[in-house]
């Protein structure tokens, strides 16, 4: 199974520069943002949860824009409302990548239900587009080059290890920069 | 005396909100089917506040302007939005809520008693603009909230009793 930080790496290399990236509150911001800081990135520091929200938004208010949600299986638990939402809405230019390592890493690895719960069926019941299941660097490349040639929403289950990144920094923008530079960039 | 139900939304239109998202409430009566059935609208039927919250903040970063519709029972689900996100990266949006409980006991039904109550109190305590809908003077109401979350660039709420839109 991939590490979170490589299978984060990964998808940032097969996005392209106009697409916007959504990513969750905790470590995986910490790593988009170590990986690959970019203008389309919006960093969620707070509000577990609610990423995957304000990208649904963005993708219905940008319809020409790809759209890519990186959040974890806590955040995807914790709104699942919302993955039944984003089912019935159908962003065509959205993808929802879930980067399930079974654990709330970011508070110190305790297990989630994830393990027991498949996020990929779930996501097929509520009507994404496309589903997709992978664990490695080449599933990764393909199943995101696939998502960006049709529409959406499409899910990406990335099942990936839990391998803390030693030393890893925080966002060093402020919250006002994270938005202004995001807006800027969505234009 | 009422309010309108299309004076109302055309209000909101007139002033650049097209992007809606929320959680319905009976406060608003056939108010909020007209909502649903304008052609003019872009409403998402968000499953929980904090969706409709979120998903309505994209308006902001979008250069759009969004409102939320929900009840007050709801005031809960969106304080972590409001002090981790919204108020945190001063995103901006109108939240219009339905006062269920208005006045505490016994109006409306037990529920609703200690949210009735202590609603203004609850978002004024986040430093959030309030303001409450009454017949007279709506409009200006409303352009009295919409210049404090402009030039506060935070969200701010307007309270809507049962009755007050026809």
């Amino acid at each position: 199974m991939i590490a979170r930080s490589k299978a984060i790496e990964s998808i940032l290399e097969q996005l392209d520069d106009e697409t916007a990236v959504l990513s969750t509150t905790g470590m995986i911001t910490r790593e988009v943002y170590a990986a690959k800081d970019r203008p389309g990135n919006f960093y969620m520091i707070g509000s577990m949860g609610l990423t995957s929200s304000v990208a649904l938004g963005v993708s219905l208010l940008n319809p020409e824009r790809e759209t890519v949600i990186l959040e974890g299986d806590g955040s995807a638990l914790m709104s699942m409302g919302t993955l039944a939402l984003i089912a019935s809405e159908t962003p065509a230019n959205l993808i929802h990548v879930i980067l399930d390592n079974e654990s709330y890493e970011s508070t110190g690895a305790q297990p989630t239900i994830s393990s027991q719960i498949a996020l990929d069926d779930i996501a097929s019941a509520a009507g994404y587009q496309s589903v997709h299941r992978v664990d490695d660097d080449e599933g990764i490349k393909t199943e995101i080059a696939a998502c960006k040639t049709s529409p959406g929403p499409h899910l990406i289950l990335v099942k990936c290890s839990i391998a803390p990144v030693p030393g890893i920094g925080r966002v060093d923008l402020t919250a006002v920069e994270i938005r202004d530079r995001f807006s800027a960039h969505l234009g | 005396m009422t309010i309108p139900s299309t004076e109302f939304w055309a209000a909101l239109k007139s002033r650049g909100f097209g992007f809606f998202a929320g959680v319905p409430d009976s406060t608003f009566g056939p108010a909020y089917n007209d909502l649903l059935n304008d052609t003019e609208i872009k409403y998402v039927p968000a499953v929980r506040e904090d969706v409709a919250l979120g998903v309505v903040s994209a308006a902001a970063l979008s250069g759009k302007n969004g409102a939320v519709v929900m009840q007050n029972s709801g005031v809960g689900n969106i304080i972590n939005p409001l002090t981790s996100f919204n108020l945190l990266y001063k995103v901006p949006a109108l939240l219009i809520i339905g006062w269920r409980g208005f006045g505490g006991p016994p109006n409306d039904a037990p529920e609703h008693w200690i949210m009735g109550v202590k609603t203004p109190e609850m978002l004024s305590t986040l430093d959030m603009p309030v303001e409450q809908l009454e017949v007279e003077d709506w409009e200006a109401t409303l352009d009295r909230l919409l210049t404090e979350i402009q030039e506060q660039s935070v969200p701010g709420a307007l309270l809507v009793r049962a009755g007050l839109l026809s």
